[in-house]
């Protein structure tokens, strides 16, 4: 509540000074807790906003929030409906080709299967679930398995449950609470891979001033431990080395 | 709103645990969504009509490049599919929009709109600004959408309206002639009043599949009950306060609920309205779809 204060109080002073300041619109998915998710006040929430308004605040930076499905979230910050991804993108060479990459500001997070209790170690083979243009996904797609694709993560999820994939691909950290809460009807199936690099902020090529000052607020936050307090935080106490 | 005893969700049980989860700020969001179906409606429905009208009379225009436009855009849009051009109209009108206001805003800039894949508009061009309230992101999002609706949904109206146009006889237009109507009087006093007793049932129709396709917004990224109902009924684990399974099938079935009482009402208001345009009264309670068999005074 009183971050929120703070933001707002932050805009409305920002907004008195100068009526054009330039807003920075950080664009996310609202759908993949703990990065980030629309909590039960409607708000978007998790790791990745209060990490982006920490990065503006030291940037001196006026941000907003704006939600964009995962399936178009590359297209739409090229074509300028927001200037920042921050939704649990993994850097890649891929993605690298169209947009650019901040620093990371998460580890590379080992992906896991998920799948129902009882399921041979072998479904990792069979028919897999992944949200698309995910890594995971092309990682299915290269292992041989069959790749069942879907728009939102929570999709991939129901998929195992109604019988229509044997498995799900996805960030360890995202699967995690839905293995622990399920009761024993959902586990982590074989061992976990790792694809793709950490997670870091999207920007359009022609950005770079914008790019340079996340880079410089995520150095400052690394330096000063606090980047490792808010991971821990959101993700069970895990120990991050920044 | 919200009620006192919900303060602590973790602690609710039953029906307390429902009825504060279903008092959330978002399901609050939810519900205030299906405004914005009803706001599409109501606008675009008049404005439909009147691209109908004048879709259907260019095409009867004596002027041949109006008579052009109006059989091009009837024709152009009938042959596209409808998500196909939802998707086009309001990318292509946005960046029409934001092109031709960094033209005027910002004429200093040389560098190429288009780099590579980015579309790069001065920061005052764009539309809306970066630093509008994210409500006037949402109308503009909201409008480009009604805009695109309008211009599909009116050359489907320009063809039904021109066809009865076409339907309404001959013979009576040449008796309101032989009266010594001019041109203007027949239309207005004979031609346009039995026109509607044809073009109902095909604008009755047009109104079912504009308030069934209302669930494109989704697909234009406006947040709709479409939206809501998926982001709602998705699982949600313990990083919510509500936590529960997937009950996406709950919320599509409301919905599926609230556009069949929507549709079921339409139906009764145009059998009504039908039963109003006809003049044979008599004759339209006996065959009140057939609009064919309505005469007048014959």
């Amino acid at each position: 509540m009183n971050k929120i204060l703070t933001t707002t109080l932050l805009a409305a002073t920002m907004a008195a000074t100068s009526a054009f300041a330039d807003t920075v619109r950080l664009g996310t998915e609202g759908a993949y807790p703990p990065y980030n998710f629309v909590n039960d006040k409607g708000e978007i929430d998790g790791y990745e906003r209060e990490l982006g308004d920490k990065l503006c605040e030291i940037a001196k930076l006026e941000c907003t929030w704006v939600k964009n499905d995962w399936d178009t979230i590359i297209p739409n910050l090229v074509s300028g409906n927001y200037d920042v991804i921050i939704a649990g993108m993994s850097i890649t060479a891929e993605r690298d080709e169209t947009i650019d990459f901040s620093q990371e500001y998460y580890p590379a997070d080992p992906s896991a299967f998920l799948a129902l209790a009882g399921t041979k170690d072998d479904a990792v083979n069979g028919i897999v679930a992944a949200q698309t243009a995910t890594v995971q996904a092309s990682y299915v797609n290269e292992s041989g398995a069959t790749l069942v694709e879907f728009a939102t993560p929570d999709e991939t999820i129901a998929a195992v449950k109604n019988g229509e994939a044997d498995a799900v691909l996805a960030d360890d950290a995202y699967l995690k609470p839905f293995v622990e809460e399920s009761g024993g009807e959902l586990i982590f199936l074989g061992p976990k891979v790792q694809i793709g690099g950490g997670v870091g902020m999207g920007f359009r090529e022609s950005d770079t001033e914008l790019k340079a000052k996340f880079d410089a607020a995520i150095d400052m936050m690394k330096k000063d431990g606090s980047l490792n307090e808010l991971i821990a935080k959101w993700f069970d106490g895990y120990q991050a080395n920044y | 709103m919200s009620l006192q005893y919900c303060a602590d969700p973790s602690l609710l049980h039953g029906w307390q645990w429902l009825s504060c989860y279903l008092l959330t700020p978002k399901h609050q969001l939810f519900y205030t969504s299906f405004l914005v179906v009803f706001a599409l409606l109501a606008i675009t429905a008049p404005v439909v009509l009147l691209l109908g009208f004048a879709g259907a009379m260019a095409k009867r225009s004596s002027f041949l490049p109006l008579r052009w436009f109006g059989s091009i855009y009837t024709s152009m849009v009938r042959g596209v599919p409808d998500v196909i051009f939802f998707l086009f109209v309001p990318i292509a009108l946005d960046q029409l929009v934001e092109y031709a206001r960094h033209k005027i805003k910002c004429p200093d800039i040389t560098a190429p709109v288009y780099q590579g894949s980015d579309f790069i508009v001065c920061a005052a061009a764009k539309m809306p600004t970066s630093n509008a309230d994210a409500w006037v992101h949402q109308l503009w999002g909201f409008s480009l959408a009604v805009i695109a609706f309008s211009i599909v949904f009116g050359a489907f109206a320009a063809n039904t309206i021109h066809g009865a146009l076409q339907a309404v006889p001959h013979n009576q237009l040449e008796t309101a002639r032989a009266y010594g109507m001019s041109d203007s009087q027949v239309f207005r006093r004979v031609h346009l009043p039995q026109m509607w007793t044809y073009a109902l049932p095909g604008l009755s129709n047009l109104w079912m599949i504009l308030v069934k396709a209302t669930p494109l917004l989704f697909l234009l990224g406006v947040e709709d009950i479409v939206y809501w109902a998926r982001e709602l009924g998705g699982a949600k684990t313990s990083y919510f306060e509500y936590p529960h399974p997937d009950w996406r099938l709950w919320y599509f079935l409301a919905l599926l609920v609230f556009y069949l009482l929507l549709t079921w009402l339409s139906g009764k208001f145009f059998a009504r309205l039908t039963d109003k345009f006809s003049v044979d009264k008599s004759r339209s309670k006996a065959n009140s779809i057939k609009p064919t068999l309505i005469g007048i005074g014959r």
